[in-house]
């Protein structure tokens, strides 16, 4: 922390500001209240609960495939990765008793792996694009957008949707893929390589963009484990840690992820665990992403007949199950591209959950703001809220 | 407006104004939720609402336009009706999505959510979706340049009844009572 800025009882005039819930920097309805002396924040409290749309009340009251498209809201920046982390959830319960055990075909296994890498890489280009549009830099973000409607026309194709997608299910997926859809995913890939080269050049190189993000509110590994950050926020730290690798769901653990780490990119000025390190590590996220479709691709059955087949179906037979769920509780976590994305199920046997308790990434990352919000410019503020890559409805649900 | 000769118009007062207002709306950026996305998608490279004349605003005391892009809760509503009375006359609000329009999915079961933003402010078009695609924003906002076009600021101001954006008539009149102490 750069303590030395915050000198007690300057000349200067204490002010309170009331950043939020509308600013165009807080993406979406988080509320800062700033205590500054000037340029300098003497403390900034985060004030959540805009968003509180009461969707874990939700899970409550609906059938188990019902809460499926309520998860899409939950994050509606990787919508997919929402819908997977409930699923997974939701299969581990059926698992826990043998008579009801689903066994997700492979085709859809794979699948799973193809849209929830697609969407990552879609939500990161949001993260760093917003990021970059934050500091002053609009172009990054257009080029961001541009690239994310090439991945929401897969998507549109494949389910129908262009942000909400309800696609992954309990069991499998809902559609298989449509004619064409590996040539078209593949090709996207490839122009997707060159177009990542040009954002690269346009601004993670860029001066002005390293200066700003270099060295700024650095979190140590001790810090960052200590007080809960997940996901790419924690990797950033230097931190080797991912679901995907170490606790592997689906098929992830037989494609080998390989974990991207914060080294203090930004050169002389930068530290480990600063703003440009939960950048870069977001952007190489991304590539490797590219590297796991390209293999999951690889890996996909053939089409079968029949749906529910165990290798080239899509969506296994869950109706039955789901009427008669075994009780108990589950414990699952998934990689969401904004961290861990957990899900606390309970079950009493009936048709809807007793109880879905959803623990997401943008939740932990806004703990921390108070600890790191302490004695830097004001203007670092937005730097912070951008790198963490916050989504709001994650943090109020 | 009727061109006299090479760079002479002749036109009313009230049809130059609107016209200009109806050519000019700037647009508050204000996101609460997934439709938010699809707003910033909207004004992205594809859509790219700036063609028409549409340019976001950070600030409600610059912008003609509202556009509620997603879920209002009730500890937002307050600050809702707060950034539309800071907006300037004459406002227009254009409330986009079934959350904004009325709760949608999530207006049974939450007890936190306000089942539509038209009880606090008045709205002018409403475009149902969850969340509605940038196309269906885009007529959306077309219908509300309809309105825009019809604005009297010196006549007589008759009261509109609001739209429904992909419906060719409208129906009922507005059940807020606002519109006419604003116009």
């Amino acid at each position: 922390m750069s303590s030395d800025l915050l000198i007690e009882n300057q000349h200067g005039e204490r002010m309170r500001l009331s950043m939020g819930p509308q600013h165009p920097a807080t993406h979406g309805v988080l509320r800062l209240l700033i205590d500054s002396d000037g340029e300098v924040v003497s403390r900034a409290v985060p004030d959540q609960g805009y968003l509180h749309r009461a969707i874990e009340k939700i899970g409550e009251c609906v059938e188990w495939a019902q809460f499926v498209p309520y998860t899409d809201r939950i994050d509606y920046v990787c919508a997919m990765n929402a819908n997977l982390a409930y699923c997974v959830a939701v299969e581990a319960l059926l698992n826990s008793d043998p008579a009801t055990a689903v066994r997700v075909p492979r085709r859809a296994e794979c699948l799973r792996v193809i849209v929830a890498e697609l969407n990552r890489i879609s939500s990161h280009l949001i993260a760093v694009g917003a990021m970059a549009m934050d500091l002053g830099a609009y172009t990054p973000f257009l080029h961001g957008l541009a690239q994310r409607e090439a991945v929401n026309d897969i998507f549109e194709k494949l389910c129908g949707q262009r942000l909400t997608y309800n696609y992954v299910t309990i069991g499998g997926v809902a559609f298989d893929l449509y004619p064409g859809a590996e040539q078209e995913i593949a090709s996207f890939l490839d122009r997707f390589e060159e177009e990542f080269r040009r954002f690269n050049q346009l601004i993670t190189n860029n001066r002005i963009f390293r200066e700003r993000c270099a060295g700024v509110a650095p979190v140590s590994a001790e810090e960052a484990i200590a007080w809960g950050l997940v996901g790419p926020n924690l990797r950033a730290s230097g931190v080797d840690w991912d679901i995907r690798r170490d606790e592997p769901y689906g098929i992830y653990g037989e494609l080998g992820v390989r974990v991207p780490v914060g080294r203090g990119y930004a050169g002389a000025r930068g530290r480990v665990g600063d703003c440009y390190d939960r950048y870069v590590v977001r952007l190489l996220e991304i590539e490797e992403s590219v590297r796991l479709i390209r293999e999951a691709l690889r890996l996909l059955p053939p089409k079968a007949d029949k749906p529910s087949d165990p290798l080239g179906g899509h969506q296994a037979d869950v109706g039955k199950q789901l009427r008669k769920p075994p009780r108990g509780e589950v414990r699952v976590r998934t990689e969401a591209p904004r961290g861990e994305m957990g899900y606390v199920i309970v079950s009493d046997g009936g048709k809807q959950p007793y109880r879905v308790r959803c623990r997401t990434g943008s939740f932990s990352a806004v703990g921390i703001f108070e600890h790191l919000m302490r004695g830097i410019f004001l203007a670092d503020i937005v730097t912070i809220i951008g790198s963490f890559d916050i989504v709001v409805p994650e943090i109020d649900r | 407006m009727k061109a006299a000769e090479d760079s002479i118009v002749t036109t009313a007062v009230d049809e130059f104004l609107a016209w200009g207002k109806e050519h000019s709306l700037f647009y508050l950026l204000f996101a609460t939720a997934c439709c938010g996305i699809e707003l910033m998608q909207t004004g992205g490279p594809r859509y790219d609402v700036d063609r028409l004349g549409m340019i976001p605003r950070a600030t409600p005391r610059q912008s003609d336009l509202m556009i509620v892009a997603g879920t209002i809760t009730h500890k937002m509503a307050s600050r809702v009706r707060t950034l539309w009375e800071q907006m300037t006359e004459p406002r227009w609000v254009v409330s986009m999505g079934s959350c904004a329009n009325s709760g949608g999915p999530f207006s049974k079961w939450s007890y936190s959510v306000l089942n539509g933003v038209d009880k606090y402010i008045p709205v002018d078009v409403y475009i149902p979706g969850c969340p509605p695609r940038p196309e269906a924003l885009i007529d959306g906002v077309m219908a509300l340049r309809e309105r825009v076009r019809r604005y009297r600021t010196l006549g007589i101001r008759d009261r509109d009844p609001y739209v429904v954006a992909g419906h060719e008539a409208p129906f009922g009149s507005h059940p807020g009572k606002e519109r006419e102490a604003t116009r």
